[in-house]
């Protein structure tokens, strides 16, 4: 800060108190103060370096395809550290395995929060696992951004303040699934297989709102659990019951074993399947080798599914270019696929946080950035609702079908919502990304 | 179909399954009083090692027999290496050991095939055969299972009861001293247990992998099934281990169909405890009880 | 000076007054330690304390008396959801909702105990195997009450006003752990040393014989059942207060299993053991479990690396020490008397617990 040299006394106290005011406010706030020195301004935060932790299931039965998420933000970020990091801190991301179990996760952020002092957490998956430690995480005033979930309960602003979502939450997309169904498939009977937790019971409000709770009679309603592989008596009870659309809020190892008992019994509806379950590359995999014979790859065909990132099979869309690129030189060794660009996606978005947060931002200075900019930019289809009163993630998707050769289109306008209000078209374009990739 | 043939059409064929691993743990347990907590994970690893080959271009029935041989190898290799010198310790020593394998087992595997889900071919067909105008969930590769573990039962009924090395390996596992002053050779009948233990596994893997799909953990639930089964019907009895699996398999179909899938577990516990309280060895175990 | 030590001797001797005085001591070091360290360590070292306390209390079960439990994890459940259930709406002084969590755990033990009384070795495996993964479904089954898949969660004790404002939870919490863990461990070796505890053993080593000597088989079955499951209710309320959380997931098959393998890996049949089988529970994961992105290896390496040591650190255990960590530093203690000592190596083989028997006549 320069003080011009001024004869006058009066100039000089007028100088020193507007060096002053300005000393407070860049004391106070630090907003979007790109010019200066880095400092630790909060724990996790060095002149070098911002540490951020996350929870992950890297082992156990739900490691398959989740355990992907974590080393593809780790990958976006080793390529964001190779390009100066933001304002030339590294990001240092360190994630613990908690095999999917809530005691784990437990100590796991205690690790985090404790004794590694990260900045904040990231990530963190699983609607069981972080309900364990987000009245912790919050009482301890940490950050806690892109919580791996569609659950609608990170949006509490009032009792979670640092807790934010990311995906759309399971009720939202419900609500945009059946909106399709009432607009396309009407008067076919329509059955619901869900998973019997918080994601297939929040999805099945959102249908319900949309299709009316009464025209799903109880038969045509079906659930799993994750720890029961043997879906086969409802399945049988969904053909029996007639229903033609199945409406499926599962994961994708279940959206494969629902479409194979299915073709065991010789039971072809329309399957209309949440984005959570509907990975073209996994599924693909899970079905490929019953492609040969009577199952055929005509399992996926016509299956109807949303999305809220560009398609992972879009090789013109330049965000896939660059996250593939960013994969084919870093990760190789993960296969392509909705997990790999989903850590990504998470990465960028808070790499754009962390940039707008400023140079030495505060923990509370970040979630007020977080909640006060607009993230616009990303590779998203839909805004994300980040308010002073709004801790949700994107708002909506739009609908994708999938083809019998396994290739993907996008289907008809974006839509937003809210867990309770109107469906709303999204008339806003598609970003495209900045020249290297960095935000 | 009736509400009622479904579910006894699923609890066979998952039955089966589970009979499948419940005959490993009773071929094991005879042959060396162990249980092997480790066994669905080295079947696991035995139908990695199929998949492998058959991704490598190999056809089905020599990723078949790839799985048998390398179980056939890999069990004799864990029992001479790892499991013969805790012969002597107390028999809670061989559990904790199982137990270490299971776990090394599971994580090995993601890190030497990756940790996506995959999908194993069947043997035949997976849709449903026709019965009159509709279709059973009961298919050509189920007809196979159901076959093949009711082979293998009757093989090992034989083994055991009829020759005489089922016989040198029940002494070895009885009564291990005394066998070696008969002149047995315990060690090999040891390590020829585990081996057969662990191909009967193997089948059991590539038996299950088409409908349950193949991820490092996919053998957890039914070791667990197939433990409760082989101790409902019996450590002793191959027959046993076979309708103990089957038991547990429309008892899960049943109670899960009737009462809701989340009170499966508890529908075996409750009949596993109502049989065991009033045959506590099994309901085919040959000993009595002695009473004083 | 003979008559200071004879009167120390007397004062010594009984077991009570001796296991009284090494609890004292015990508890002055641990509180010590607990002051110096910081929140994360004391975090853990109430973990410690937890699984020592249900693992002595499986310990004294399988060791001691025979039974091999694979369902103790389901009643560490017991004890958790008893204590989220009452501290739900109410709140409850610690000492309570803990005692309340023995009792009900205990009842159950009873339950359980007298239904599997007749099962002896792999048949106990497996109806208590079933246990483990039955009972957990239970609180799924019944959402409402239960909390379903996410869980209750346990509102952390906040320690007393008289410890100042800045006093970490974490440490409040590993006293009332620390405290738990040494009422037991004193409770349970005065049980060792009774005609109680030899009539476990008995049982154990002769079923036939103990029968014949007057001892009712059956009821010693229950009672060490009983005690061992109290013993994990205790824990189980606890893990619910360290955790936070109390959701089925925690308490699967998995948490059965480690406390079968803390008391093997610590020694079979001793207290000790029991604590050393903890502290290996605790500590070799934390240890290992930051690797995973600190390691320039594919993630699917990395990812599973710490599963791969921790399995292979079970594998070795059992082959280089079969008689757990005490067995060993009870060898280690023996070579060094015969070495350097008076002694009359008593030729004590095999697992011993936590005093050493009367000298040989």
């Amino acid at each position: 800060m320069k003080s011009r040299i001024d004869g006058s006394a009066s100039g000089m106290r007028g100088i020193a108190i507007v060096c002053l005011a300005g000393l407070l406010a860049a004391c106070g706030t630090s907003t979007a103060n790109n010019s200066g020195t880095n400092t630790a301004s909060a724990p996790g935060i060095t002149e070098t370096s911002i540490t951020i932790g996350s929870t992950q299931p890297l082992t156990g039965p739900a490691a398959p395809g989740y355990s992907e998420i974590a080393p593809a933000s780790n990958a976006y970020f080793v390529y964001l550290n190779q390009h100066g990091g933001v304002f030339g801190r590294k990001i240092l991301y360190e994630y613990l395995d908690d095999g999917y179990n809530p005691t784990i996760t437990a100590s796991q952020t205690r690790k985090l929060i404790l004794e590694t002092k990260v900045f904040g957490m990231f990530s963190a998956l699983g609607t069981p696992t972080h309900l364990a430690v987000i009245d912790y995480i919050n009482s301890e005033k940490v950050p806690d951004v892109f919580v791996s979930s569609g659950c609608n309960c990170w949006n509490n602003v009032s009792k979670y303040p640092n807790t934010f979502g990311f995906q759309p939450d399971y009720t939202i997309e419900g609500k945009i699934l059946g909106q399709y169904i009432n607009q396309n498939l009407s008067g076919q009977k329509v059955g619901y297989f869900y998973q019997n937790d918080e994601f297939g019971l929040d999805g099945v409000k959102g249908l319900d709102a949309q299709l009316g709770a009464s025209s799903v009679s109880s038969d045509r309603r079906q659930n799993y659990v994750p720890t029961n592989t043997n879906v086969g008596p409802q399945i049988a009870a969904l053909q029996a019951s007639g229903a033609k659309v199945v409406v499926s809020f599962t994961i994708p190892a279940f959206t494969a074993l629902a479409l194979l008992t299915a073709a065991k019994l010789g039971y072809h509806p329309t399957w209309v399947v949440s984005n959570v379950g509907s990975d073209i590359t996994t599924l693909t995999g899970l079905l490929k080798t019953f492609s040969k014979g009577a199952v055929g790859g005509q399992l996926l065909g016509g299956m109807v599914t949303d999305t809220y990132l560009p398609l992972v099979g879009d090789s013109s869309n330049a965000w896939i270019t660059l996250f593939k690129g960013i994969h084919d030189q870093i990760i190789p060794g993960l296969p392509w696929d909705g997990n790999v660009l989903y850590g990504m996606v998470q990465a960028y978005t808070l790499a754009q946080a962390l940039k707008a947060a400023g140079r030495n931002p505060t923990r509370s200075s970040f979630v007020k950035t977080l909640e006060a900019t607009k993230l616009t930019g990303g590779p998203g289809l839909v805004p994300f609702g980040f308010a002073s009163d709004n801790h949700l993630g994107y708002l909506g998707v739009q609908i994708a079908i999938i083809a019998a050769n396994g290739t993907e289109a996008t289907n008809g306008p974006v839509y937003t919502s809210s867990d309770s209000g109107p469906i709303t078209q999204y008339s806003g374009s598609a970003s495209s990304p900045p020249a290297n990739g960095i935000p | 179909m009736s509400r009622f043939l479904v579910l006894t059409v699923n609890g066979l064929t998952q039955g089966a399954i589970y009979a499948a691993m419940a005959l490993a743990l009773v071929l094991i347990w005879r042959a060396t009083k162990v249980i092997n907590f480790a066994q669905g994970a080295m079947a696991m690893f035995t139908t990695y090692l199929a998949l492998f080959a058959i991704d490598h271009g190999a056809p089905y029935w020599l990723g078949f027999v790839v799985a048998l041989l390398s179980g056939l190898v890999l069990g004799g290799i864990v029992e001479r290496v790892i499991v013969r010198p805790v012969e002597s310790a107390p028999p809670l020593n061989v559990v904790i050991l199982t137990l270490g394998l299971l776990l090394f087992f599971e994580a090995v595997a993601p890190m030497l095939f990756g940790g996506q889900i995959r999908s194993f071919p069947p043997a035949f067909s997976i849709v449903g055969l026709h019965l009159g105008n509709s279709q059973v969930a009961f298919s050509p590769f189920d007809a196979f299972t159901l076959g093949s573990v009711l082979a293998v039962m009757i093989l090992l009924l034989v083994l055991f009861q009829r020759t005489n090395l089922g016989l040198r390996m029940r002494a070895s596992a009885f009564n291990p001293e005394v066998s070696r002053l008969l002149g047995i050779r315990v060690g090999r009948m040891l390590t020829l247990g585990w081996a057969l233990a662990s191909l009967v596994g193997a089948l059991a893997g590539v038996l299950i992998a088409p409908t349950f799909l193949l991820y490092p953990t996919f053998m957890d639930q039914v070791l667990v099934y197939g433990f409760t089964g082989a101790v409902l019907g019996g450590l002793d009895s191959a027959m046993g281990a076979v309708i103990g699996g089957l038991l547990i398999g429309f008892a899960l179909s049943y109670v899960g169909g009737y009462l809701g899938s989340d009170l499966e577990t508890v529908g075996a516990l409750v009949i596993l405890i109502a049989v065991l309280m009033v045959r506590p060895r099994g309901l085919f175990s040959l000993q009595r009880l002695r009473e004083v | 000076m003979v008559t200071a030590n004879l009167r120390l001797g007397r004062l010594v001797r009984p077991t009570l007054n001796r296991h009284l005085l090494l609890a004292l001591g015990a508890a002055v070091v641990l509180v010590a330690i607990s002051a110096q360290i910081g929140a994360y360590d004391d975090y853990n070292l109430t973990a410690v304390a937890i699984f020592a306390v249900a693992a002595a209390g499986l310990t004294l079960l399988t060791g001691l008396n025979g039974q091999l439990s694979l369902g103790h994890g389901a009643l560490m459940a017991v004890g958790a959801y008893t204590a989220s259930l009452l501290l739900k709406d109410h709140q409850l002084p610690v000492i309570v909702v803990l005692l309340l969590a023995v009792l009900t755990t205990g009842i159950v033990g009873i339950v359980f105990g007298y239904a599997a009384a007749r099962l002896r070795g792999p048949y106990l495996a497996g109806a208590t195997l079933t246990l483990a993964v039955a009972l957990p479904q239970l609180a799924t089954r019944y959402k409402s009450i239960f909390g379903g898949d996410a869980g209750l969660s346990v509102p952390p004790s906040a320690p007393p006003a008289w410890l100042g404002a800045d006093f970490p939870p974490e440490r409040w919490l590993a006293w009332i752990a620390l405290a738990a863990a040494v009422v037991t461990m004193v409770l349970l070796a005065n049980l060792l040393h009774s005609s109680v505890g030899r009539s476990f053993i008995a049982v154990r080593d002769n079923e036939v014989a103990a029968a014949l000597a007057g001892i009712d088989v059956a009821r010693t079955q229950v009672l060490a059942f009983v005690i061992s499951a109290s013993c994990a209710g205790l824990a189980g309320a606890l893990f619910g207060y360290w955790s936070g959380v109390t959701a089925p997931a925690g308490f699967g098959l998995g948490l059965s299993l480690q406390l079968v393998t803390a008391i093997v890996i610590g020694g079979l049949g001793s207290l000790a053991g029991a604590v050393w089988g903890s502290i290996v529970l605790v500590f070799v994961p934390t240890l290992t479990s930051g690797m995973a992105s600190s390691l320039n290896v594919p993630s699917s390496v990395a990812n599973n690396l710490p599963l791969a040591i921790y399995g292979a650190i079970l594998v070795i255990a059992m082959l280089a020490a079969p008689h757990g960590i005490q067995g060993a530093l009870t060898r280690l203690l023996a070579l060094a008397r015969t070495r350097w000592g008076h002694s009359s190596a008593s030729g004590k083989k095999g697992v011993m617990d936590w005093d050493d028997p009367a000298p040989n006549p």
